[in-house]
């Protein structure tokens, strides 16, 4: 069988699987709407919320970006997975024995106020839709790369296939599903991965293939470790070196302190923790979420060196003169034709030469690293079809869990809780399904469309998320004495003076985007933090001086703290 | 009030307090320390073919947070069951 049927064959078994899943699993309550009825184990919720997690952005472009940054793409591995341990040791537990089902309920409740439950709907609503632009995007690009069909169809079937068990299975269907859409998506990365590894330093587990002596083709040492090799190759190519990088500190440390708070605000992943039987499985599910997303997030680095020696010796050739183009491997000019790749001969000597500088003549989009891997390494047909497969899984995934909480934000926080507080349980649920379609014909809009800026925005959902709702919600957990005022004003302070950097220097005045220009040198993607630190700053100084906490949320805070008469997720 | 007394209330919180404080040092010393701060110190020792300092940044890291979150988990089921408020 050739590339294409494989890759109908393996893309379709997969999407029965999950329509076949959500009809099983589908919601016939709000509450198993919303948090699947508050009884996922904690195993599968870890491995659902993995898949939730590892969008189609970091199937497919992280180890990329890795690959042609080196040290200086730490900041998304330590950022991306070092918010979990936030969200295990300062909310998951307390969340989960509050009982509630958004992020919005827990901070109306705890700051006695609809103003607060407003402004965090307006937070979970935009940071939501942020990323969901870019998923259906993910899932075009893919469908048009390995079925050769129009970007513009992919995004149709891919909204089509959400739309189904979105819409029918809510929560219950969705965790189910992603639970096969993980087992699908670390499949297809690892298998070219592993491939790779034992190809270049004969190690089947790439971490270690990754701090490894490289090996030739007859398998024996050669005496140079990966690591060594590539940093050679990146001073001589006029990069900086390779596990050094050329941010500055103060930059990665602010970035990778944005992305780790953010990840800990953001409601599609809190929510996670708002579906599982007890307070007990609230910590350990974050910690299995964690285990899953590391086995990717550990492999993306050794991925990410593995393809830039490869990458560089394909065009450089072993001696580092350059490969004739007539004799460039096909997968080269099977990539130029999608533009990705470009060649541009400036000495007209016929051979490729790719360097940093001047003569450079090659355009390699990052993009390519996860996808072209498999055509790279020239690994078997059924191997490109399982990329596809997983990169499709990654996309949906996502796009599932954000649609939920779109859903839930309008029907329940907005509808339920602010407008209309009489509506039957029913027809809460009509509304949650209506809800979930409008927002995949907006994503799919978006999919179709894509504003310029999907890469820009996604430093403001995460730099959102750190200055407004993470310092909302633990304070609200560990401090008994903070008032709705003093939160109210943090969250407005810290969202206004995040937004409005990030809004100057991407969108107002793009050109002023350097070192020079910045506050402390922090780069817009970190200043999340420094927002994070004006928001404790600013409701702490307001709770000082304005009025007490009622005692009946005092009371509720104790309550919390403890996990004791957890219950179910409770409706209301 | 599930606690036998406020007493006991204050200290099951502020033992737990001292449980997440102490985990999250290591977060902090490992990420923003290892990773980031003391890099280039870090990388002048080399260990099993990585720089220490990037083997942090691109993989120890990554290790230690799952290890911590599962330990936080052991230990404040442990405490819950020491203070007699653990789930039923």
């Amino acid at each position: 069988m050739d590339v294409q049927t494989l890759t109908y064959l393996i893309v379709g078994i997969t999407f029965a699987l999950y329509i076949g899943i959500a009809i099983w699993a589908r919601a016939g309550s709000t509450k198993e709407f919303y948090v699947a009825g508050g009884g996922v184990p904690p195993i599968m919720n870890g491995m659902a919320t993995a898949a939730d997690w590892m969008s189609a952005a970091s199937f497919i472009s992280l180890a990329g970006i890795v690959s042609f940054v080196g040290y200086d793409g730490s900041v998304y591995l330590m950022g991306w997975t070092g918010g979990y341990v936030l969200l295990a040791l300062l909310m998951a537990p307390y969340l989960r024995k509050f009982g509630k089902f958004t992020v919005p309920d827990f901070i109306g409740d705890r700051y006695y106020s609809q103003a607060a439950r407003t402004v965090a709907v307006v937070c979970a609503i935009f940071i939501s839709f942020t990323y969901i632009a870019g998923q259906m995007r993910g899932v075009g690009v893919v469908f048009s790369r390995f079925l050769e069909v129009d970007v513009d169809t992919g995004v149709y079937i891919g909204m089509a296939v959400v739309f189904f068990y979105a819409v029918l299975g809510g929560m219950k269907g969705i965790t189910y599903t992603q639970v096969a859409q993980y087992c699908v998506l670390i499949f297809a990365f690892m298998v070219p991965a592993i491939f790779l590894s034992v190809m270049m330093t004969g190690h089947i587990i790439p971490q270690l293939g990754f701090g490894s002596e490289l090996v030739d083709a007859a398998g024996n040492n050669t005496g140079v470790f990966l690591l060594d090799k590539l940093d050679g190759l990146s001073t001589q190519l006029g990069f900086a070196q390779y596990t050094e990088g050329s941010k500055s500190m103060i930059d990665v440390f602010f970035i990778t302190g944005a992305l780790m708070f953010g990840t800990a605000g953001l409601p599609h992943v809190i929510v996670r923790f708002f579906t599982v039987p007890r307070v007990k499985d609230a910590r350990s599910s974050a910690g299995w979420a964690l285990v899953f997303i590391a086995i990717m997030y550990t492999t993306i680095p050794a991925l990410a060196a593995f393809s830039r020696v490869n990458m560089i010796e394909t065009v450089n050739g072993p001696d580092g003169q350059g490969v004739e183009y007539a004799q460039a491997p096909s997968w080269i000019s099977s990539w130029e034709k999608t533009g990705l790749i470009e060649f541009d001969d400036k000495n007209g000597d016929g051979k490729m030469f790719y360097t940093n500088g001047e003569n450079n003549e090659m355009k390699i989009d990052r993009d390519i690293i996860v996808l072209a891997t498999p055509e790279i390494a020239s690994l078997p047909a059924w191997v490109i079809a399982l990329v596809a497969a997983g990169g499709l899984a990654a996309a949906l995934s996502t796009s599932a869990g954000l649609l939920l909480v779109i859903s839930t934000s309008v029907s329940h926080d907005l509808l339920k809780k602010n407008l209309m507080p009489d509506i039957s349980d029913k027809r809460e649920l009509m509304f949650a399904r209506t809800a979930a379609a409008v927002g995949i014909v907006i994503a799919g809009y978006f999919g179709i469309n894509p504003p310029g800026f999907v890469a820009a925005v996604v430093a403001f959902a995460f730099g959102l998320a750190a200055s407004s709702l993470f310092p909302a919600i633990t304070m609200g957990i560990f401090s008994k004495k903070m008032n709705k005022e003093g939160a109210i004003a943090g969250m407005l302070a810290g969202l206004t003076f995040t937004a409005t950097y990030i809004i100057y220097f991407k969108f107002v005045n793009p050109d002023a985007n350097t070192a020079e220009n910045w506050l402390f040198a922090i780069s817009p993607e970190g200043i999340g933090l420094f927002g994070m630190l004006i928001n404790f700053a600013v409701a702490i100084a307001v709770c000082k001086i304005t009025t007490a906490v009622p005692a009946s949320v005092q009371d509720m805070v104790e309550s919390i703290r403890f996990p004791k008469g957890s219950g179910e997720a409770q409706d209301h | 009030m599930s606690f036998e007394n406020e007493n006991k209330a204050k200290r099951y919180w502020n033992e737990n307090i001292r449980l997440v404080l102490s985990l999250l040092t290591i977060w902090a010393a490992v990420s923003f320390g290892c990773g980031i701060l003391l890099v280039d110190l870090l990388n002048e020792i080399h260990f099993m073919g990585f720089k220490l300092g990037f083997w942090f940044a691109q993989q120890g890291s990554m290790y230690v947070f799952v290890a911590l979150i599962f330990v936080y988990a052991a230990k404040a089921n442990a405490l819950d069951e020491k203070y007699g408020v653990h789930e039923d």
